[in-house]
């Protein structure tokens, strides 16, 4: 089971809308793929970001990947423990492994998202 | 403590000793120190171990001596092909003609070496049916930036300025949009098939008046031979583009199929993985580059001419203004050059077109055998590699692929490529080679239906293994995640192999 209250992309990722200001992450899903998460790169703060482009860089003992940002908006905050500890991302990725806050620039963005039920049903799939 | 074990032993540092050496080499004078000026002298003396030269000699072939190679064992690593390599290829590359030319040496006393090099270069133009070759790339990932640069010269050529962009399917070798981004386009990733093809749908969307190339691992990274080609070519150069082909797995389409006669414009060559060069480990490599007519003007310089009387030369300075320049020092890693000239000149046309279907035929018979043993993705007939997955007996049993592979090594053999390509969950990409027996694959087979079953029956044997290895399953996420690169003296919980 994936949270109910956020909204999720094909890449992975997961947002929390809270207010404009939303909250990213990748899911348990991504994590699981991944493996073992070692380094983490995320934007600098101020940064604007375009929805669905690479901003940052997760780098497991199998691939390094690309972070997308599920939404446009400017980076206000960024998780600053996960480079002491990228592991969170694997052991809490909904909660302590949270990567960016964004400001965002279009709140319809996260509507046209998926839901939990039709990320589940991608997951599924794959 | 195993006998392996004993021999990973201490360090040389640890085995140091005030005063201890080797005591034959001549003694400087009592005054040398005295003749450096003081601001040239260390505070101290550097803090090198102090050992004799037999516990030197011993502590270096011991360490030796646990290194796995296809020298000692089978080594289907998938995507590198890790063929045996003939030792009279060592031969060749040690003749004093060969290994003792100077680089500097001036063409006149350097004409055996120059004509080798030229002959090398018809031989892998032939092969790639290519118009010429450049030999300077000193490895594979240097070659494909040669490629590319060629080709960012091409388009600069016309004024063709707006090509901005380099295709790249999603099976292909990282090292393709590394060398995309290093020549400065922009990477467009291009999704596969669900039959591990080219999404030809997808392509055709993102090829433009943007794109300068596409790049083509064929057969692919999943061992496929892409079926799509002709009508993917054909797209691109339509579109006025070129079409790269990186020529990692070689090893598959000898004699069989020549990427330039189906239109490839430019196509880069691992000598190290088809021509039983060495592999890696830091040392000298070498990655040939064959062009088309499109880009034959702008190929490194120097070139490597014959004269119309025979004889051979270098290009000089500023003669072919067109070239993008030199890639590498001198003509390249000449040692490495003269070990593919021997195994070419040593199989012949007919030879390398059997290598090609033997290492063709050695993986679809694995391939076949294994099939009621793990996942087969991709049921249709494989080139020289094939992919096998352990997703089913992931979900059966908890045993993933990096289990098994730790798993072989118990049974005495290097483990496959495992999570490559991306594409295929829980991945293990096998590639025997040409020079295996079918009693090697034969029991290669035998040990991994052992191993699953072992994945059903006792689990906890796979988690922990290796069992039988030099050092236990080593903790790749801290390592990555704390390197800590410098030696201390071990201690305790440090200690390799407490057992």
């Amino acid at each position: 089971m994936v949270p109910q209250d956020l909204r999720y992309t094909k890449d992975h990722e997961w947002v929390r809308i809270e207010g404009d200001m939303a909250t990213v992450g990748i899911t348990d899903y991504a994590a699981e793929q991944l493996g073992d998460i070692v380094f983490v790169e995320l934007p600098e703060l101020g940064r604007s970001v375009t929805q669905f482009t690479a901003v940052g860089v997760i780098e497991s003992v199998k691939a390094v990947s690309d972070l997308f940002a599920p939404v446009s908006g400017e980076v206000v905050e960024s998780n600053a423990e996960l480079s002491d500890a990228p592991e969170m991302l694997n052991s809490d990725p909904y909660g302590k492994g949270w990567m960016l806050r964004l400001k965002l620039a279009d709140l319809s963005q996260a509507d046209a998202l998926m839901d939990a039920t039709a990320y589940e049903a991608l997951t599924a799939e794959a | 403590m195993t006998a392996a074990g004993d021999r990973l032993g201490p360090t040389l540092f640890e085995r140091s000793r005030p005063g201890r050496g080797g005591g034959k080499v001549p003694h400087p004078p009592k005054d040398a120190l005295a003749r450096i000026p003081a601001g040239q002298l260390r505070a101290e003396g550097p803090r090198l171990p102090e050992v004799s030269e037999p516990e030197l000699t011993r502590h270096y072939v011991n360490l030796s001596q646990l290194n796995y190679a296809v020298d000692t064992g089978f080594y289907p690593l998938g995507s590198c092909t890790m063929k045996y390599n003939p030792k009279i290829d060592e031969w060749a590359a040690r003749l004093a003609g060969f290994a003792a030319l100077h680089p500097f040496a001036p063409d006149a006393v350097a004409q055996g070496t120059l004509q080798l090099l030229w002959e090398l270069e018809q031989s892998l133009a032939e092969i790639g049916g290519m118009k010429a070759v450049t030999l300077q790339p000193a490895a594979g990932a240097q070659g494909e930036l040669t490629g590319i640069l060629m080709v960012r010269a091409y388009h600069l050529s016309r004024g063709d300025t707006e090509r901005s962009e380099v295709l790249v399917p999603d099976s292909s070798h990282g090292t393709n949009p590394a060398t995309a981004s290093m020549a400065g386009f922009k990477t467009v990733t291009i999704p596969s098939a669900p039959d591990g093809g080219v999404d030809v749908e997808a392509f055709r969307a993102a090829l433009g008046p943007r794109t300068a190339a596409i790049m083509i691992t064929n057969p692919s990274t999943v061992g496929l031979f892409e079926a799509r080609l002709c009508e993917l070519l054909d797209a691109v150069h339509e579109a006025g583009a070129l079409a790269y082909m990186d020529g990692a797995n070689l090893n598959a389409i000898m004699g069989r199929f020549k990427p330039g006669e189906s239109g490839f414009d430019v196509m880069h060559i691992n000598v190290h993985k088809t021509f039983s060069t060495p592999h890696g480990g830091g040392g000298p490599g070498a990655g040939p580059v064959g062009v088309g007519d499109k880009l034959l003007p702008f190929l490194p310089s120097p070139r490597i001419l014959r004269e119309p009387d025979g004889r051979f030369r270098l290009e000089t300075v500023g003669e072919r203004p067109t070239s993008i320049g030199r890639v590498r020092a001198f003509v390249g890693n000449t040692g490495v050059l003269v070990r593919a000239y021997a195994y070419i000149r040593a199989h012949g046309a007919s030879g390398l077109t059997e290598v090609s279907e033997d290492a063709v035929l050695a993986a679809n018979y694995l391939k076949a055998r294994l099939s009621d043993v793990l996942d087969v993705p991709f049921s249709r007939p494989c080139m020289h590699e094939f992919v096998a997955s352990a997703a089913s007996l992931k979900a059966a049993t908890g045993i993933r692929t990096l289990d098994i592979a730790k798993r072989l090594i118990d049974y005495g053999f290097h483990p496959p490529t495992i999570y490559f390509p991306l594409t295929v969950e829980e991945a293990l990409l096998i590639e025997p080679t040409e020079t295996e027996s079918i009693e090697t694959l034969d029991a290669f087979v035998e040990a991994l239906r052992l191993i699953v079953a072992e994945a059903h029956a006792d689990p906890d044997l796979l988690h922990s293994a290796p069992h039988s290895s030099p050092v236990r399953r080593l903790d790749e996420a801290t390592a990555a995640r704390q390197p800590n690169l410098r030696w201390s003296a071990m201690t305790g919980s440090q200690t390799p192999c407490p057992d």
